[in-house]
């Protein structure tokens, strides 16, 4: 196996200045423990692709929303005029902004995806809890930082949508109407309102994401990735102590992610080229108008990504409640690794009883998103109930359907399958 | 680890993979780098000014704003041109070799028709606005002063046809910028070609 | 193994729901006008044009595009500068000027009661299909004598005058009643009267035919969807060569991966 890159030579071959750098910062170091000496499980799968997806969409965000921010203009009379002076006047405005956008959404779409890679893993358990806490923050630093994000161009949607989530706010008693006025800065949503968000968006949030990423890559490299087999590769070693299920990540996992980030990108520009709002799911048509304070647009709904937060929401008739529920039910998230009692990873192994579990959860996630678009009003209003209480049973059930009452399947020394 | 790899076609497919990456690298910094230019907005506020010389009496002059700038059009007298071609020796160019100017100025009057001078007001020092002083023998330039433009800033002198003298701290001559005349009264400043383009 | 393939059926099986449910939930009677649509091609250079130029002679009177300029519109639609200048420009501006029309804001809110939109982006919030029903669906509204004396069947109650009856002509709106039994909110049956849109009846014809008049809308419509998203052709146009790009270099990197994986086991 030739490595050039091991030996102490190496230095002489790169010349130098690459010598000096070395002595001074360690570049040698961390890109041998982190590339080379990193070794991850040699099974992975299609589900694997997306942590790496993730970090891509992130940077794109961050660059194509600095170049952005080169041309809007963040106060209530110029900002739906600065989007179209994106959108027209500024050569290759147009491709920055539905980058911007089609990246928001696919943000989501491998977020939700790499998240479920973990229930399906077992990722979350133990010794990788504290990863997914991290990502779990990074979750809601993103619904946060894609919740500013989509009032900044002051459409009518825009508006509307601060508007209601704002508001949901002043349920809380006691401080619920001045805490509203505090976050708006202003008796209504307004100009004041939008520069904080823009602060927030462009500033405060990338900076939060970016420590959360760090620090969610440090954790998970500390303790090694997890695999679709769920068991610990470190436990069977070679002679040098490597394991024997492991493959360094470079070249393996560099060159294969290489083809998923080209499928992803094959995907995306087919949307960036061709269908840039998604049928008014990624851009929807009231935010083609500007923001009116005198016309609600006929449904207000959140963009895709909030919807089946939105459906638990409104399933609730009474309005605090609901709020609660909704925040209850990203919060839940939280408590996973401790709410699941199994003693086996991999779903792969699992019990009938997690995975059914899982399989209604799945289906009620993806319906609640449905039902979030719909207006709120007879039979959408039951299935959202029902589909909510199937939601919260998933997580508060869990510890009674998982772990002594699971009928698990003997789980392997060693991986299955590799890519 | 297999033993008979093929390491022709791995350095190959290697290669062709890096290849293509940093071309699409190349290809992908296009957009960004090119919205840098300016926009059509900016095209627009920086398009050309027409100026209605009708009214300007010889001797007098008149400012106008072109891309933010500041430009006079100066109505020259028949005084003023004869005493252009005596002044070669007090200037740093005469000729206007290492000045600002389009092609049709680079002339003794430089400008295309002698009678108006077109110049961006702005002293090719450091940028300050520089005085009329078209008075011939009177103020800061002594009684050999020929007329023209004084910097108050540093004490840079140009003549009537914004030619830098000696001894100015300014080394070019004051720029010259496009500009064509649309009809004998109307100067498009900022504009080559207005005749071709039929401009109203 | 299985149980996996379960979730991802019922992934699948959820999302086809979704799909399918967001079509059908289009309108509630369905009338036969709901249905037309603009049909219109943003590639027909010709019909553009003739948009343009509908536009510049009907609407510009009283609606803007204020994120449009004539100097794009000359770029887009294949004219020179002097060719736009002497067709589609009336008021005085010069080809790198937005589109506004002259119609002082105060004075159009005093005679028709609200301002008439800009309609940089109609197109993009309500749809080609949306304005070709709106232009084609004025009719006389013997309600309205106060004030149009129109009214419109897809924005009911408009302010707007119908400034292409010279073109269309007048039409008079015919309904049917039908009677609907729906489930009341106390679970008793309850029988509604409905006046359903039946057809039109034409009561003066105009200087256009209906199908001219119909490709006149389409050709106006067509031009209010391209001032939407001038960009659209070059963002299609390019997206060939980018997904293009990015198949070559896929195959280049599987192509590679395969290779170095054959060392592993």
């Amino acid at each position: 196996m030739a490595d050039a890159s091991s030996t102490a030579a190496a230095g002489g071959r790169r010349g130098r200045l690459y010598d000096w750098l070395c002595q001074r910062f360690p570049i040698e170091a961390f890109m041998r423990s982190q590339l080379l000496e990193y070794y991850a499980p040699k099974n992975f799968n299609f589900w694997y692709y997306f942590g790496v997806l993730a970090l891509v969409v992130l940077v794109l965000q961050i660059v194509t929303g600095i170049f952005l921010t080169m041309n809007y203009k963040p106060s209530e009379a110029e900002a739906f005029g600065s989007v179209e002076y994106i959108m027209r006047d500024v050569s290759w405005g147009w491709l920055l902004r539905y980058l911007h956008s089609t990246g928001a959404s696919a943000f989501f779409i491998v977020i939700y995806l790499h998240m479920y890679r973990a229930l399906l893993y077992g990722s979350h358990k133990a010794p990788r809890e504290l990863i997914w806490i991290f990502g779990m923050l990074i979750y809601a630093a993103l619904m946060a930082e894609a919740f500013f994000g989509y009032v900044l161009p002051w459409g009518n949607m825009s508006y509307w949508g601060a508007q209601v989530i704002v508001s949901l706010f002043g349920a809380i008693p006691g401080i619920g109407e001045p805490l509203v006025e505090w976050i708006r800065g202003d008796y209504s949503i307004s100009d004041i309102t939008l520069n904080r968000f823009f602060a927030l968006h462009v500033v405060a949030l990338p900076l939060v994401l970016l420590l959360l990423v760090v620090a969610h890559l440090v954790a998970l490299r500390e303790v090694g990735s997890n695999n679709p087999d769920g068991i610990e590769i470190k436990k069977v070693t070679d002679r040098n102590g490597k394991p024997l299920d492991g493959i360094p990540f470079h070249p393996y996992y560099t060159y294969k992610d290489l083809v998923g980030v080209g499928i992803f990108l094959i995907l995306f520009a087919m949307v960036v080229f061709f269908a840039p709002t998604f049928g008014g799911l990624f851009i929807e048509p009231p935010n083609f108008e500007p923001a009116n304070p005198l016309n609600t647009p006929e449904h207000i709904a959140p963009v895709w990504y909030f919807t089946p937060y939105y459906a638990i929401l409104r399933a609730v008739p009474d309005k605090l409640t609901g709020a609660l529920l909704m925040g209850a039910a990203v919060l839940v998230f939280f408590f996973l690794p401790w709410l699941d009692r199994t003693r086996v990873r991999s779903i792969r192994y699992r019990g009938l009883s997690y995975k059914i579990a899982l399989a209604l959860f799945t289906v009620s996630f993806v319906a609640l998103g449905w039902l979030g678009l719909q207006p709120a009003e007879g039979l959408y209003v039951l299935l959202a109930r029902i589909f909510s209480v199937i939601y919260f049973l998933f997580f508060l059930a869990m510890p009674f359907y998982t772990g002594r009452f699971e009928k698990t399947k003997p789980v392997p020394e060693r991986v299955t399958s590799h890519a | 680890m297999s033993e008979d790899v093929d390491q022709g076609r791995r350095k190959f497919l290697t290669a062709a993979t890096y290849a293509t990456g940093a071309l699409g690298a190349g290809f992908a910094a296009v957009p960004f780098v090119a919205s840098w230019a300016p926009s059509a907005r900016a095209k627009a506020l920086g398009a050309p000014v027409e100026v209605d010389v009708s009214t300007l009496e010889p001797g007098m002059l008149t400012t106008v704003q072109w891309r933010r700038q500041p430009v006079w059009v100066v109505r020259r007298t028949r005084d003023m041109l004869e005493r252009l071609a005596t002044l070669d020796p007090k200037l740093k160019d005469p000729q206007s070799e290492d000045s600002d100017q389009p092609d049709y100025a680079r002339n003794e009057g430089r400008s295309r028709n002698p009678e108006y001078l077109v110049l961006v007001s702005i002293c090719t020092h450091l940028g300050c606005l520089p005085k009329q002083r078209f008075q011939v023998g009177v103020g800061e330039g002594g009684p050999d002063w020929p007329g023209g433009f004084f910097c108050v800033c540093h004490g840079s002198r140009f003549d009537m046809a914004g030619r830098v003298f000696k001894g100015s701290p300014a080394a070019a001559n004051l720029r010259v910028p496009p500009y064509s005349f649309v009809n004998d009264s109307t100067i498009l400043i900022g504009d080559d070609d207005a005749p071709a383009k039929g401009v109203a | 193994m299985l149980k996996l393939n379960l979730t991802r059926t019922a992934l699948l099986l959820a999302l086809t729901l979704a799909t399918g449910a967001a079509s059908a939930s289009a309108g509630g009677g369905g009338a036969v006008w709901e249905t037309w649509t603009a049909d219109n091609d943003l590639r027909s250079t010709a019909s553009l044009q003739r948009g343009a130029r509908n536009f510049m002679n009907y609407c510009l009177g009283c609606h803007s595009l204020q994120y449009m300029r004539y100097n794009r519109i000359a770029q887009d639609l294949a004219m020179t500068e002097e060719q736009v200048q002497a067709n589609l420009m009336f008021t005085g501006q010069r080809p790198f000027d937005p589109v506004l029309s002259a119609m002082p804001h105060a004075d159009a809110e005093t005679w028709f009661g609200r301002p008439p939109p800009d309609l940089s982006l109609i197109a993009r919030s309500r749809g080609p299909d949306y304005l070709f029903q709106f232009l084609k669906t004025f009719h006389v509204d013997e309600s309205r004598v106060a004030t149009t004396g129109v009214n419109n069947l897809a924005l009911d109650g408009t302010a707007m005058p119908h400034v292409l009856a010279d073109l269309q002509g007048l039409q008079k709106a015919v309904f049917h009643v039908e009677r609907r039994t729906e489930k009341g909110q106390d679970g008793k049956e309850v029988v509604t009267q409905v006046k359903v849109f039946d057809h039109f009846e034409q009561l003066r014809p105009g200087k256009l035919s209906p199908a001219e008049y119909d490709e006149f809308v389409r050709d106006t419509v067509n031009f209010l969807d391209y001032v939407g998203e001038p960009t659209r052709r070059q963002r299609e146009d390019l997206g060939i060569w980018v997904i293009g790009f990015l198949l070559v270099f896929t195959g280049f990197a599987y192509a590679l991966k395969l290779e170095i994986w054959k060392d592993v086991r």
